[in-house]
């Protein structure tokens, strides 16, 4: 959609790297698209939401209530928004750590796709909070019993460690090589640094449920749930990256020209992994049951029903689809898997934040549309930043060294 | 849970009248460690109350809080706490037609769930007992009131620059030595303030010795690790609104698992992650070529 029309002979610096080598009216007329239009009228709604909030207090936009504590912006964009970045460093550690070269070409959109996913994820923390200037709290005050200490820290700490790791492209994009010189060279220590905050936050997110073991339905309950939220992050990770590198293909194709790379062995390589993970995470989350001693709640009412979809429908499927895609080289039926793999780890964080969550309360919460508007506007938010940046900057290729030191 | 504990020393430190009462850990009956004996406790017995209701105007005057409702309303439904009623009496009829009233408030934990939760401190646990919430230092995550296993930090949502709310069990007040503003008026003797470990051995001798008279359960005595606020009645807890989900043992306990997590891998990861590099590497440099077979490193 934002294809590059022929440049003029001289081109600005503004025109090179912002308007995709076109003049201003250009670029103006190219953004008159569809896919825009109707990304325009979310954020429209969304974003005057986002600030009314601090207005007007949580109370005049959200269906939170003093049973219900946490809704859509904690469920949805953090618990939600956490997982489905987890493709960063489990894509880094792949390529970085493992060796796996093959999978090179998608560990930075991986890593973009994570900061983002992070960045989002705290403007969503902080629309939810009541007085979000009073994070430095955490800081000064060593709320060391807390697990919301923990995640804080822990996604403050990554965050950095994922813009670090994002600033090699950025820069690259600018041309400065002092900056991505070094940054490159430390790619490993970066890369380190962000297994080892993800296997932290990512199981810490679990573990904030651990505390309230009355108000989380027993299926879900587990004094494991650290665990379980580690691994089904790297299910989301892995998911994310096929889903994601499926979409790319096919909307950014134009950027692939010139750096070919065997898309469907990759998918199918993460397709095994896949199924390996998930397969391992039915059994570990059938366990956390039996260690729950809630074995007679499974199909016994909604949620004993709901539990099943979860597990049959969401964790198991994919898994042996996965399987079956990987052995007989069908990478489309392991890119349906990633969708549902997606769709499941969602299904499962929303499950523990808000629906399984209260079970046994008599008023359930639904989200306001408010609330649903401010949580579009800020994937679309994400959405718009990622296409805006890879149109721009070395994310789905590589920056070819020696043609920028002609420059 | 240390953070009563710390609090404790801290206080210690600064050498707050709160040393005077009877050192923690001591042992009280037959050698049997109760936890909190030392902190400032009230016992409810819900079969002396008369459901006057003065201790919520009693609330609301020491509180700067709106006046309760009017008695006519007030027993028409099942109320709960909110921002700006911190207790409230329930009425229930007993089979009999007799009725029970059951004040609730904050339970003021031993050891608090919301204390451990909060992040950043604003929750704190004072050595003589009340669970002291500090409105300068919270940012509003309410993690404090999922963490409650009773839903009592109540929180301002109407506000733009809100507040959680709950019972203080008047700090203030009892800093001065004084009884939190609700026991001082009770006039029918349904608020025992005193000592945890004597508040439980009086529930005790009420409960144990008039079998028939009392359900035999002292709420509080075990729930959530212990809680400063004690409730006898001689009707099931349950029809008095009391949730009986809640467990027996220190809910900051519960995460402790979970919070050996950080140390381990903050220790382990880099190393072994360290090694996996030098594993998928070796050889490497035996073929002078950093990206060996599998196509150019770029680090």
């Amino acid at each position: 959609m934002d294809s590059a029309a022929s440049a003029p002979a001289q081109t600005t610096w503004v025109q090179e790297k912002i308007f995709l080598r076109m003049t201003l009216k250009e670029y103006l007329k190219s953004l008159w698209t569809p896919f825009n239009i109707v990304a325009a009228a979310i954020l429209c709604v969304g974003l005057p939401l986002l600030v009314f909030r601090f207005y007007a207090g949580l109370g005049a936009v959200t269906n939170l209530s003093q049973t219900q504590p946490w809704g859509l912006w904690i469920g949805f964009d953090m618990m939600t928004g956490i997982a489905l970045a987890a493709g960063g460093f489990t894509i880094g550690a792949t390529v970085e750590i493992f060796g796996l070269e093959d999978y090179h070409p998608i560990e930075r959109p991986a890593i973009l796709t994570g900061f983002l996913g992070y960045v989002i994820a705290i403007v969503g923390l902080i629309a939810d909070l009541g007085k979000p200037w009073n994070m430095v709290g955490i800081f000064s005050q060593n709320g060391t019993q807390s697990v919301l200490f923990e995640v804080a820290w822990c996604v403050l700490c990554y965050t950095s460690v994922l813009a670090l790791e994002f600033a090699v492209p950025f820069f690259e994009w600018l041309g400065w090589q002092r900056f991505y010189r070094p940054l490159k060279k430390i790619l490993l220590a970066l890369t380190v640094l962000s297994v080892m905050f993800s296997t932290m936050h990512q199981s810490a997110l679990g573990s904030l449920f651990i505390i309230a073991p009355g108000r989380l339905h027993p299926l879900w309950y587990s004094e494991s749930m650290f665990f379980f939220f580690f691994v089904s992050a790297v299910i989301a990770g892995i998911s994310m990256v096929i889903v994601e590198s499926a979409i790319s293909h096919k909307v950014f194709s134009s950027q692939f020209e010139g750096h070919h790379f065997d898309a469907d062995a990759l998918t199918l390589g993460l397709g095994k992994a896949g199924a390996v993970v998930m397969f391992a995470y039915f059994f570990l989350k059938l366990q956390g049951v039996i260690d729950n001693h809630a074995l007679e709640y499974i199909g016994q009412g909604f949620y004993g029903r709901w539990w099943l979809v979860e597990m049959l429908g969401f964790i198991l499927l994919p898994s042996v689809m996965y399987a079956w895609g990987a052995r007989n080289k069908r990478a489309d039926v392991v890119r349906v898997a990633g969708v549902i793999g997606v769709t499941g780890i969602v299904l499962n964080r929303l499950n523990i934040s808000l629906i399984a969550f209260n079970w046994n309360q008599p008023v359930r919460y639904v989200p306001s549309w408010m609330e649903i508007s401010v949580s579009l506007a800020l994937v679309t938010l994400g959405v718009l930043s990622f296409r805006w940046i890879v149109n721009r900057m070395p994310v789905l290729h590589e920056l070819d060294e020696s043609s920028q030191a002609s420059h | 849970m240390k953070v009563g504990r710390r609090t404790f020393l801290q206080m210690g430190a600064a050498g707050t009248a709160a040393l005077a009462v009877a050192p923690r850990g001591a042992s009280a009956v037959g050698g049997v460690e109760t936890p909190g004996e030392g902190e400032r406790s009230v016992l409810v017995d819900t079969t002396v109350c008369v459901g006057c209701r003065a201790c919520e105007a009693a609330c609301a005057e020491a509180n700067s809080l709106p006046d309760p409702v009017p008695d006519a309303e007030a027993y028409a439904t099942r109320r709960l706490t909110g921002p700006s009623s911190f207790t409230v009496v329930n009425q229930i009829d007993k089979p009999s037609g007799e009725k029970r009233y059951v004040k609730r408030q904050c339970m003021h934990c031993v050891e608090p769930a919301c204390a451990s939760a909060c992040p950043v401190r604003a929750i704190d646990k004072e050595a003589t007992g009340p669970v002291a919430y500090h409105g300068d230092r919270c940012m509003g995550c309410r993690y404090c009131m999922v963490a409650c296993p009773w839903s009592m930090p109540k929180y301002q949502y109407a506000k733009a620059i809100p507040l959680v709310r709950k019972c203080t069990f008047c700090a203030p007040r009892q800093a001065e030595g004084k009884k939190p503003g609700c026991v001082s008026v009770c006039p029918s003797g349904a608020l025992n303030f005193g000592l945890r470990g004597e508040m439980l051995e009086e529930a005790r001798r009420r409960v144990f010795g008039n079998i028939g008279r009392y359900t035999q359960h002292i709420y509080g005595e075990h729930e959530a690790g212990g809680t400063n606020w004690l409730y006898i009645t001689d009707i099931p807890f349950e029809r008095l609104g009391f949730e009986v989900r809640v467990n027996d043992n220190s809910y900051p306990k519960l995460v402790k698992g979970a919070l050996g997590v950080p140390p381990v891998v903050m220790t382990l990861w880099p190393p072994l992650l360290m090694g996996m590099y030098a594993f998928s590497h070796r050889g490497e440099k035996k073929n002078g070529n950093k990206g060996g077979a599998n196509g150019g490193h770029h680090g």
